[in-house]
């Protein structure tokens, strides 16, 4: 059996008579690369707070990296990593000064900062550039960098909201080869994403609509389910059933 | 710890790294002091006078001389007629006309009494009335050197002494005020901007989702512009001190701890205005220009609030400068210590301590 670093049974976020998130039951395995989707509106970023520790359900249980997300949340945030669809490292520190901050608010020691952060630099091909500012870096390898650091402090998880969006195809390809790379290391990727094409890339898939989920598989069992050719018609399946309008 | 010292490594690094916050930090508070240290003065100094003197004698010719030896004034010599005064002013370099009319010294010792007419131009009234005193005072003081203990054995003469001013510096009421300002405006803009700056570049979703604590953050925002604010308020008095020549006469100790209290309110002010917005822009503009004109109007140092409508003078109350300017006059120029101002000082913690639980309360932990 596998480990399971996520687990969700009936979770339930509630704001007055509307429901963001409708019981919503899953798990994600350990080492999983697992496809968030869902239309702009349908739940996605509620759950994906209530998992992070940032907000509390209504109802439901849920555990994340073993922790309760009620009672636990501080020690959520130490096993979780996270990167957003922003950029979001700081433009005017130079690379190795972005990776001692994230290090340092992770609580990674100094020896272990400078290991991993030569390491780091070197399988990035970076050295030239160490010491610039983030600044006047290309895009995509912002990108790659802030995932990067995302995973540095090694957490169990790491959720990825819209990790791609603006970046060409050729990095974005790079970029999955980084997600897979730390797949195998055995970190969760929980990765929620617009592009079908990535949703292909995924081990399996769930698929949000209206704040429940209306399905979860292999990419490939969904296409057989739904007697389709790609994840496009999948989703536009699934999304076209809607009632709530993205806001 | 370590966490907060990374963190506050950070922030250095932006400030210094950042030449229009480096700008606004050391910059505005120079050219501030500078302007009303140099520009906003209300003295008078070498003002354009002219003296028309029709009398040409004895004693007319002794005042021109004792008007001339001061040092405020540049005194311009000819007769003119009475159209022509008006002429004068309309060209605006002379600012006031001196008129010995004919027979002044006959008029002095013969009917004992001599007149002068003196035209000022009106049109700047505090200016006007600058001049008028000083050539008052002059003609007064000549008068008692040249006619000592005159006709009438009984005389009443004033000895006005300007306390804790007693040089007539100009710049003495504006240093206090401009401390206020500037430590209002740079506190408050700088640290909201660098609180919504996180929020608009996304850094602050990476920072909430950290097992950093949301509230080390706020703390961690606020150190660093804390230090730079008391280097900063170090700057202002030694810019006084030895380019305005201000003398600090009472515990330089006490000044610091009453402007670490002031930095503090408008810190919290700064947070309080990065909770409710998120763009830099509007920071900036909110800490910019809702703070100068309340503090410049509401502080007393250019406009004296007691000449105000009792609903102003109240507003003055709710504005943290007012105390601040209140406590620093009395503490650098009269010397006086906690003892008289301890009670706007416990208003000014008190504003603090308001702000900062309103801050704290609003500042959400958001993700979006």
């Amino acid at each position: 059996m596998e480990e399971k670093v996520i687990i969700c049974k009936e979770l339930t976020k509630q704001f007055g008579n509307f429901y963001a998130v409708d019981k919503v039951s899953f798990d994600v395995y350990k080492g999983e690369i697992f496809g968030f989707l869902g239309a702009n509106g349908a739940g996605k970023t509620t759950a994906m707070r209530i998992l992070c520790g940032l907000s509390f359900p209504s109802s439901g249980e849920a555990t994340v990296a073993g922790f309760n997300v009620y009672r636990q949340q501080e020690s959520i945030k130490r096993n979780i990593g996270y990167m957003s669809q922003k950029f979001s490292l700081y433009e005017n520190l130079s690379i190795l000064e972005n990776i001692e901050f994230f290090g340092g608010v992770y609580d990674v020691s100094r020896k272990e900062i400078k290991e991993r952060s030569d390491k780091l630099i070197d399988d990035l091909g970076l050295q030239k550039e160490a010491k610039k500012m983030v600044g006047g870096l290309p895009l995509g390898w912002k990108q790659k960098l802030a995932f990067s650091v995302a995973i540095f402090h090694r957490p169990k998880i790491v959720f990825l909201d819209e990790p791609t969006g603006g970046v060409d195809p050729v990095t974005r390809r790079q970029f999955w080869d980084m997600i897979y790379d730390a797949s195998a290391s055995g970190i969760t990727i929980f990765v929620t994403t617009h592009y079908m094409d990535e949703a292909e890339y995924c081990n399996r898939i769930s698929v949000m609509v209206d704040g429940k989920m209306e399905a979860l598989d292999t990419p490939g069992n969904l296409k057989k389910r739904f007697s389709v050719e790609s994840m496009d018609e999948v989703f536009y399946q699934l999304a076209r059933g809607a009632v709530r309008k993205a806001d | 710890m370590k966490q907060l010292f990374v963190f506050i490594r950070k922030e250095f690094y932006h400030v210094f790294r950042d030449p229009r916050t480096l700008l606004i930090m050391f910059g505005l508070p120079v050219v501030q002091i500078i302007l009303f240290g140099f520009a906003l003065t209300s003295e008078v100094k070498n003002t354009d006078i002219l003296i028309s003197d029709y009398s040409q004698d004895v004693q007319s010719t002794k005042v021109t001389q004792k008007i001339k030896a001061s040092s405020y004034f540049i005194v311009h010599e000819a007769v003119i007629g009475n159209r022509e005064i008006e002429n004068t002013f309309k060209k605006g370099q002379i600012k006031c006309v001196l008129i010995f009319p004919p027979g002044f010294s006959n008029d002095l010792f013969h009917n004992g009494k001599g007149q002068i007419q003196i035209i000022a131009d009106g049109s700047d009234p505090n200016t006007a009335k600058t001049i008028i005193n000083y050539l008052t005072s002059i003609i007064s003081s000549y008068q008692r050197e040249e006619f000592p203990a005159a006709a009438t054995p009984y005389q009443i003469t004033t000895e006005p002494r300007m306390l804790y001013n007693e040089d007539d510096n100009g710049s003495l009421n504006y240093i206090p005020g401009v401390m206020a300002l500037i430590l209002m405006l740079v506190c408050t803009a700088l640290t909201s901007v660098s609180i919504v700056k996180e929020k608009e570049l996304g850094t602050m979703e990476i920072l909430l989702v950290s097992p950093f604590k949301p509230v080390m953050v706020l703390i961690a925002k606020a150190v660093p512009y804390f230090l730079l604010s008391i280097v900063n308020f170090s700057l202002i008095l030694l810019l006084s001190v030895f380019m305005l020549h201000i003398e600090v006469k009472g515990n330089l100790l006490l000044l610091f701890f009453e402007t670490a209290i002031f930095i503090l309110t408008c810190l919290s002010f700064g947070l309080l205005i990065s909770n409710t917005t998120n763009a830099q822009q509007t920071a900036l503009l909110i800490s910019m220009m809702g703070m100068m004109l309340p503090t410049i109007i509401f502080t007393g140092f250019l406009f004296p609030l007691e000449n105000m409508p009792w609903i102003f003078q109240l507003i003055a109350n709710i504005v943290p400068s007012k105390w601040y300017f209140i406590i620093i006059k009395n503490v650098m120029l009269k010397g006086l210590g906690l003892k008289y101002v301890w009670k706007e000082t416990l208003i000014l913690i008190g504003m603090t301590c308001f702000l900062l639980a309103i801050a704290l309360k609003n500042f959400k932990i958001r993700l979006q």
